[in-house]
């Protein structure tokens, strides 16, 4: 589903002497089956962008649209719940909204709600729990007897299950080990790829924005800061430095790298492995001039 | 966020009754309750009327915003109000309206039991308005500790106020998070029958409570960590002490109760 | 010499009879003004080291000694004088109600007078930058601010050694580089052993000494340049590696010259500045 954002600009509590600006004119547009990181700061809006996202607030002004649904200030579409089972959002820490005895009957509350036959929902879990990196086992056990990584699991197993077309990660990495982050990430970009869906990652980390996204927006003060490819946004020293934002090690080191030795390597998300080629036809072509 | 009510809501300020100890706003109000009952003749409501509204003044919170804050409660005056004029039979017929009496009696005491309730809850609630909540709590430790002689956990007591206080806000956080994520797995807390919505609470407490252990678990040993093992042999940074203000505003008060005895009926 | 301020002598924890080891014969030392850091998969023991310090744990087996005293229940009283500690979660070691209200806990646990108590509450708040919030409640904190009044109150009882256990976890990169900051500015003024438990490499890197925790063991113990040598090794335990040593590793295999182990982009451009004049 194509997501557009149009001049939305959302004000909490409204009216009152707390009344403050989250969201201002923000604009942008999300195709279908692409990869979308959203960077920012804490405070720079990331999270009132998600609510929006599936209906749990509407914009003050301006107007969202998710697929066919539309919602602006005074108009929400008559089935929000079906809205929220397209679009499926895994919040920071997930694991903190399991609450039924077992895992199996866990993954299973989304789909029940949003009124899942039974059939199909045994099938989902039955599909949905290897993907998550589950094993069938697990599902009868509780899920606080389980580790931290596997409640991760199972929560964002539970949010799945609906099949959803567009699926939100809020930070999904946070509070794991080096290698718990990567497999995470690997399978949501597996997840990605092989369902065609559209992912939106929120996140404050660059390597991971580099890693896996082919569309970047910056938020900053609740106003897009910058939109783009990741190759063009994510060199732009100065202009995230003033957001506090830094670029990724990599570009960082390229930088580095063009100021010693006057050869520019242009950044195009090259691995370690391919960047070190170039730095060895650099080096060589520089060493035979001599 | 609650604007309606301000019962238990502090107004941050430099008023008179900001600065005064806690302790004398407890013990002012404690007595204020009793006397209220004594009142029983004009001269008498009006002193302490005028005592109530003059503390009132001193706070420097703009009177609308109190007035306002009751709105709540003007409900259940003036329904004390009408219950009197209906029940009590007392005294002159005054009017006389599709068989329904008005006794000129039921008039003077309904006026009378509302103007004490009225008095009884903007007094209290200026303590509120004016007292942080860590200041009740440090005035009640203190004034507790007597007690502590047949062993009862004033010091506990006290600190397991203070940590709730602290807590409150960031368990408000809690639930919010909890029941948006709830919401997006299609939970619906608003609409739908009832029982349907009883059911929903479920799965925002399961995982609050789980927090909420998890929190106090980790809380207890970072308390730990820090030194922490009882009341005994502690300092503390907050110090509660008697001003001049303090001793004259019991002066005002002590002059007051005076002038009560002095203006009602015997 | 400097002083030895932490021992570990053989210890084993588990948390109960039927319950597998979390760690298993631990030995090492940690000595005075030194910076280590402790790394490991999560699960690997590395918190349990930092509770076993300061006598919220005991050992089943072993002994540890903190500043030449045996941890025991009789001891904790002065084993956590001598040993602070910052735990992860901002928000569940915030005591109470105001900044200033929790940097006073500590002091307040151990009688300090109020006069000294209000001294040391303004020492301690500007050393971690925050002064101007000592009236300010937590909701109205962020995490890192959080964490630095949690250093703050810490500092408070003046500790010998400051244990950082995942603190900056739980933090965006902005309140890490806040922490980081403040815990650099810290040990150089007080002079204190270091403990960082962490995840993040640039943590890791700032250290003196590194001890690697890999299922309940010490899997290795040496400097920062000496563990992450052992690319594949730890790799295979699950952990990363700096960015420098991947790239220098992948220069190698293209047949480069990248004689030394390098842990920053300096480092590395200067290898290949060498390496250039010797093609």
């Amino acid at each position: 589903m194509d997501i557009t954002f149009n001049n939305v600009s959302y004000i909490y509590q409204e009216k009152t002497p707390f009344a403050h600006k989250a969201l201002a004119n923000l604009s942008f547009y999300i195709p279908a089956g692409s990869f979308t990181a959203i960077i920012g700061h804490t405070g720079s809006g990331k999270s009132t962008l998600i609510q929006h996202l599936n209906g749990l607030v509407r914009p003050s002004e301006g107007e969202v649209t998710i697929g066919d649904y539309r919602i602006t200030s005074d108009e929400k579409p008559d089935n929000m719940k079906t809205l929220r089972s397209r679009v499926g959002v895994v919040f920071q820490y997930p694991e903190h909204q399991l609450f039924e005895e077992t895992v199996r009957k866990d993954i299973a509350f989304g789909p029940e709600n949003f009124g899942a036959p039974q059939d199909a929902i045994e099938e989902r879990i039955e599909e949905i729990t290897p993907q998550v990196g589950l094993t069938e086992e697990l599902l009868e056990r509780s899920p606080f007897d389980l580790s931290g990584g596997q409640m991760r699991r199972a929560a964002i197993a539970g949010v799945l299950a609906t099949k959803p077309d567009v699926v939100v990660l809020d930070e999904p990495t946070a509070g794991l080990d080096p290698r718990g982050q990567q497999e995470m990430m690997d399978m949501f970009y597996d997840l990605h790829k092989r369902e065609g869906l559209t992912t939106i990652l929120v996140t404050h980390s660059m390597e991971h924005a580099v890693q896996y996204a082919d569309n970047v927006i910056i938020l900053n003060d609740g106003t897009k800061y910058m939109e783009g490819n990741p190759t063009d946004i994510l060199i732009q020293k100065d202009a995230l430095h003033k957001v506090q934002l830094d670029v990724p090690e990599m570009v960082q080191f390229l930088n580095a790298f063009s100021e010693k030795f006057g050869h520019d390597i242009p950044f195009r998300r090259q691995s370690p492995a391919d960047l070190a080629w170039e730095i060895r036809q650099i080096l060589k072509g520089a060493g035979s001039d001599e | 966020m609650n604007n309606t009510l301000i019962i238990g809501q502090y107004v941050p300020g430099e008023s008179l009754l900001h600065r005064l100890d806690p302790r004398t706003k407890i013990t002012i109000i404690f007595f204020f309750v009793f006397i209220v009952f004594l009142a029983n003749s004009v001269l008498s409501y009006s002193v302490l009327t005028i005592f109530a509204l003059g503390s009132m003044l001193a706070t420097r919170i703009p009177v609308h915003y109190i007035l306002k804050g009751l709105t709540p409660v003007w409900f259940l005056i003036v329904f004390t109000f009408i219950l009197h004029l209906v029940v009590t039979n007392e005294g002159d017929v005054l009017i006389d309206i599709f068989g329904f009496s008005i006794y000129s009696g039921a008039l003077i005491q309904g006026f009378a039991i509302s103007m004490r309730f009225f008095l009884l809850i903007l007094v209290t609630s200026l303590l509120t308005l004016t007292t942080t909540p860590i200041e009740i709590t440090d005035a009640i430790e203190d004034m507790l500790h007597p007690l502590k002689k047949v062993r009862f956990p004033v010091h506990e007591l006290a600190l397991m106020m203070s940590i709730s206080l602290r807590f409150i806000p960031t368990l408000m956080q809690e639930t919010e998070k909890i029941s948006k994520a709830q919401a997006s797995r299609g939970v619906d807390f608003r609409t739908g029958p009832i029982k349907e919505r009883i059911k929903a609470v479920v799965p925002l407490l399961v995982p609050l409570f789980v927090s909420a252990f998890k929190r106090a678990e980790e809380l207890a040993m970072a308390m730990e960590a820090r030194g922490y093992q009882g009341g005994e042999g502690r300092t503390k940074l907050r110090e509660l002490k008697f001003e001049l203000r303090d001793f004259l505003i019991f002066v005002v008060f002590i002059t007051v109760v005076t002038a009560l005895f002095f203006t009602r009926h015997y | 010499m400097r002083n030895k301020l932490v021992e570990f002598r053989n210890v084993s924890f588990r948390y109960g009879e039927e319950q597998p080891w979390v760690l298993k014969n631990c030995s090492f030392e940690i000595y005075e003004n030194e910076a280590i850091a402790i790394i490991g998969h999560n699960g690997s023991g590395k918190s349990t080291i930092a509770k076993l310090m300061n006598g919220l744990l005991f050992p089943q087996e072993g002994q540890i000694i903190i500043n030449g005293r045996n941890v025991t229940h009789d001891s904790i009283w002065e084993i956590r004088q001598d040993v602070g500690m910052v735990f992860q979660n901002p928000d569940n070691q915030f005591v109470g109600t105001t900044v200033q209200d929790d940097v006073a806990f500590g002091m307040e646990n151990r009688g300090i007078p109020r006069d000294e108590m209000v001294k040391r509450m303004n020492e301690t708040l500007s050393a971690v930058g925050m002064q101007e919030y000592r009236l300010t409640e937590p909701h109205k904190l962020s995490g890192g601010q959080k964490q630095r009044v949690a250093i703050a109150s810490v500092l408070a009882i003046f500790p010998q050694v400051l244990i950082l256990d995942e603190a900056t976890a739980m933090l965006d990169p902005r309140g890490r580089t806040e922490i980081m900051k403040t815990v650099a500015s810290v040990q150089e003024e007080r002079h204190l052993s270091l403990i960082t438990i962490t995840h993040n490499l640039q943590e890791v890197v700032q250290a003196e000494r590194v001890i690697v925790m890999n299922q309940g063991e010490i899997w290795d113990e040496a400097t920062p340049r000496e563990i992450f040598a052992k690319r594949t090794e730890l790799r295979e335990i699950g952990l990363d590696i700096p960015f420098v040593a991947a790239l220098s590793d992948e220069l190698r295999k293209t047949g480069l010259p990248v004689a030394n182990e390098v842990l920053n982009h300096e480092e590395l451009l200067e290898e290949l500045w060498i390496s250039r004049s010797t093609m």
